[in-house]
């Protein structure tokens, strides 16, 4: 992974470079405005939650806050978030290690098999566990689950830091005196230490907004419980108390990331000599290691596959109603495509403020636009409805209203990865560029953006597997009659016809295969550069 | 480099505005509705309604356009379009969302040739709405974990203590809030409560009927409180001689064999108010109703002579409380009450 291999020492360099050379130019204003109002669009949805929390009065808020089922909600939520993502992060260390130091047979295929299970949403994933028994429909089970959706997030970063990692400190540290485990633990973990964190961070984010999985497991987190309420009220204050706790447990979650993060660098001068690391040797132990990976992989991806052929062969309430799959899976690819262009356009502006003209300012509008991340997709689009029905009404109901809560709820997968895709090109080339005439809108046409085209792709594509599944913004905001492969999937599998249910599930996978696999390649370079720098 | 020029920033500015613009237009051109089309929030179960929006269209010409959604979502989305609401009729399962509509002023008046078709009972007292069908609470429960003996003559009796554990409840489902206003309004406010809170520690939650059906049938609980329809759907889709679970009917007049009202209404702000007042009508002609019971839909028709689905019980013989629309009203006391409860 070549990207990875240059992240640790390259980015921090060329970071510092950049702002040595830019002090003293002031921010282009054109380029501050959009950045702003690309925040403000953003933070529309909590602004929202706001308005709606002042217009009922303390008392009220009071009555909705603490009453016992919030309770209950917290526990469930904070309990499983907890259960789940260090399930996630001790399976993905151990899957990372284990394809990448050690000499396990077939390594190079397990690295991609046990890559797979992200093609596979985490819904589809729980509906094929619940076609074949509701007995995991409890903590448990949703906490393996979730785990097994979403393990992979946490692999890719560390598995791309193992591999391009450089084995003299491991082989300085052995010399030393330290035995392999502790030289794993105290030398190898912690270069690992902003990978695992990213990808942790990432599991816990999409926990806390996951629907579909948990509402099919009747598992009861703030998420489903704010659907509910919306299934009751539609707007009501009391979904808006819940959304707002599940604001502040995100706010707990990247301050707590932040903190564990600390000020350890891990950056070298340079990169040194590129040399394969040395690998572990299993012995007898590669017989359980190849067994415990054949059942991750099994449980992960093959038995969520099987199941859908499955029910697709088994018929039943199977039906195969061509003209409906096609017209939601051109539906669900046009909307998709669509969310990738607009989000990845929104968040240009926002991160060529942050990597070239660094500020106070322009770190608050960043951070600014992780903080709907955690939020569910029905908040964000009962917002966007009350604002457009009131300010907007040509804009209600129509597809542009649907892009845009899209892009409020991927804006950040989209931060990221253009993000390390611009500190990734350095800056001299656009000032050559501008000092041979060129003016800033310019440069960045000719010279930045064809630089950093695979990173606006990786974006797009972060962005168009977000939108592909995403369910409840959809079930709302879809121009009346319009259908996606998503919304379908849930018409049928929510009142338990797996058969009807199980090819739109089908083409869901099938849609999102490609862009997978060119992410799997980048991704750790992408979350591992999160927010560093 | 060629020497650039200096208005490039003003014209790329320009082509993205177009572009926007462009995506605005094509989106707003895909939604807009003619005169001869009728928008439709439905409640109702998705077979049903397309079956009933497909034989609207052939009969009439127009064309249907389908919203789905829940009672009160739905009801409260109304309220929050306002005047701008796309909406022209509104198809529920129960009555509350219409009341909620018909207080705020937001239905027009019904046809009165269309109120005349149902009986006044299952009507609008203020003539806002129409019946079209009607489905009545059970018990579902597994032979298998509890018998007959065993069942309660009333829903007041589920929330004692030895059904710990035993109930399956979905008290997000709109179907479950005309209980707990049944009960406050038969019984009273410190009844409904103490109720409320024993069948909230006795019973699972699931999130709809469907899913308590299956767990009853499944053997994970042993028995659960839905609408009849969700057992007879169940029995058709996998034979009635594959059924393991059976239905417990609360008579005398219990709050517990409450019967529920599918109702429908027209939107006052509608566009095509002439459209609407079709398709109300159209619900509750005998051609409307048959649709109705022949589209795999398991509820009794409200039109006399019109022949409910195959196997079951005569409307006739059901023993409901007296509990009409006007004292279910908006359902929002209910909801307090279930918040208060836990269960929401």
């Amino acid at each position: 992974m070549e990207a990875a291999g240059i992240s640790p020492s390259g980015r921090s360099w060329r970071g510092a470079r950049a702002r040595v050379r830019l002090r003293g130019k002031p921010t282009p204003l054109l380029l501050l405005g959009i950045a702003t109002a690309v925040a403000l669009l953003v933070l529309l949805p909590l602004g929202f939650l706001l308005d709606q929390a002042l217009s009922i009065g303390w008392a009220q808020i009071e009555r909705l806050l603490f009453r016992p089922f919030v309770g209950t909600l917290l526990v469930n939520t904070v309990l499983l978030v907890a259960v789940a993502t260090t399930a996630c992060v001790v399976l993905g260390v151990a899957v990372a290690w284990c394809v990448e130091r050690t000499d396990l047979p077939g390594r190079r295929t397990w690295a991609v098999l046990a890559a797979l299970p992200i093609t596979v949403p985490a819904f589809v994933t729980s509906y094929s566990w619940v076609s074949i028994t509701p007995s995991v429909q409890h903590f448990g089970g949703a906490a393996m689950i979730v785990t097994l959706a979403y393990y992979p997030l946490v692999y890719l970063p560390v598995a791309a830091v193992l591999r391009g990692l450089d084995p003299a400190l491991e082989e300085s540290a052995r010399s030393l005196g330290m035995g392999p485990w502790r030289t794993f633990l105290r030398v190898t973990l912690p270069q690992t230490r902003l990978a695992l964190l990213g990808g942790g961070l990432l599991v816990a984010v999409h926990l806390l907004s996951e629907f579909g999985a948990f509402a099919m497991l009747r598992f009861q987190t703030f998420t489903t419980a704010i659907y509910d309420e919306y299934r009751l009220s539609f707007d009501g204050p009391a979904a808006s108390m819940l959304a707002t706790v599940l604001v502040l447990l995100c706010l707990v979650l990247l301050l707590g990331e932040l903190g564990l993060r600390g000020k350890a660098r891990y950056a070298r001068v340079d990169t040194g000599s590129p040399r394969p690391p040395g690998r572990a040797k299993l012995g007898r132990a590669k017989w359980p290691a190849l067994a415990a990976l054949g059942a991750l992989v099994g449980l992960a991806l093959g038995l969520p596959l099987v199941t859908l052929v499955y029910w697709v062969l088994r018929g039943g309430s199977t039906s195969f109603p061509v003209v409906s799959l096609l017209s939601a899976a051109g539906t669900s690819l046009e909307l998709a495509l669509g969310a990738a262009l607009l989000t990845t356009l929104l968040a240009l502006p926002v991160s060529i403020l942050t990597i070239r003209y660094p500020s106070r300012i322009a770190g608050v509008l960043e951070r600014a636009a992780y903080l709907p991340y955690a939020l569910p997709g029905i908040v964000v689009a009962l917002s966007l409805i009350v604002v457009s029905v009131h300010q907007l009404p040509a804009l209600y109901g129509t597809t542009p209203l649907l892009l845009l809560a899209y892009a409020i709820l991927a804006l950040p997968l989209a931060l990221v990865a253009t993000r390390a895709a611009l500190a990734q090109a350095p800056p001299v080339h656009e000032e050559i560029a501008r000092s041979l005439g060129c003016g800033p809108l310019q440069a960045l046409v000719r010279v930045t953006l064809p630089r950093i085209m695979p990173g606006l792709g990786a974006a797009a594509a972060l962005v168009f597997l977000a939108t592909i599944t995403e369910l409840t913004a959809t079930l709302l905001l879809a121009p009346i009659g319009a259908q996606t492969l998503a919304t379908q999937f849930w018409a049928d599998a929510s009142t338990r016809s797996f058969g009807a249910a199980a090819p739109y599930a089908g083409l869901m996978v099938a849609i999102s295969a490609p862009p997978t696999y060119l992410l799997t390649r980048r991704l750790g370079a992408v979350t591992g550069a999160r927010r560093r720098g | 480099m060629r020497p650039l020029p200096r208005h490039l920033p003003v014209r790329l500015a320009a082509s993205a505005a177009l572009v926007l613009l462009a995506a605005v237009l094509a989106g707003c051109g895909s939604s807009a509705g003619a005169g001869n089309t009728l928008t439709l929030y439905s409640a109702q179960h998705q077979q049903m309604t397309n079956a009933l929006a497909k034989a609207f269209e052939r009969k009439t010409g127009a064309t249907v356009r389908i919203r789905f959604g829940e009672d009160e979502g739905l009801a409260n989305q109304i309220v929050q379009e306002g005047s701008a609401s796309p909406a022209d009729v509104l198809l529920s399962e129960n009555t509350p969302p219409l009341e909620l509509l018909a207080v705020k002023g937001l239905l027009a008046q019904v046809n009165g040739s269309t109120l005349a078709q149902v009986p006044a009972r299952y009507d609008s007292p203020s003539g806002r709405w129409v019946g079209v069908a009607a489905r009545e609470t059970v018990l579902i429960y597994n032979p298998e974990l509890i018998s007959a003996s065993q069942l309660p003559p009333s829903i007041l009796d589920l929330a004692k203590p030895q059904w710990k554990g035993k109930l399956a409840i979905a008290p997000s489902e709109p179907d479950f809030v005309p209980i707990v206003s049944a009960i406050d309004k038969l019984d009273g406010r410190a009844v409904a409560e103490r109720w409320l809170e024993g069948f909230a520690s006795n019973a699972k939650r699931y999130d709809d009927n469907e899913g308590i059906v299956a767990a009853v049938e499944g053997g994970q609980v042993a028995a659960g409180v839905i609408n009849h329809y969700y057992w007879y759907e169940q029995a058709a889709e996998v034979g009635a001689a594959n059924v393991h679970s059976k239905l417990h009917y609360f008579a005398h007049k219990d709050p517990g064999a409450l019967v529920n009202v599918s109702g429908a209404g027209a939107v006052k702000s509608s566009g095509s108010p002439m459209l609407a007042q079709r398709f109300l009508a159209f619900l509750v002609s005998r051609e409307g109703q048959s649709t109705m019971t022949h589209s795999g839909d398991w509820e009794y028709p409200l039109v006399a002579g019109v022949a409910p689905p195959p196997g079951l019980r005569p409307f006739a013989s059901l023993q409901p409380p007296d509990v009409g629309p006007a004292d279910l009203g908006d359902g929002s006391q209910a909801l307090t009450l279930m918040q208060q409860a836990g269960l929401l």
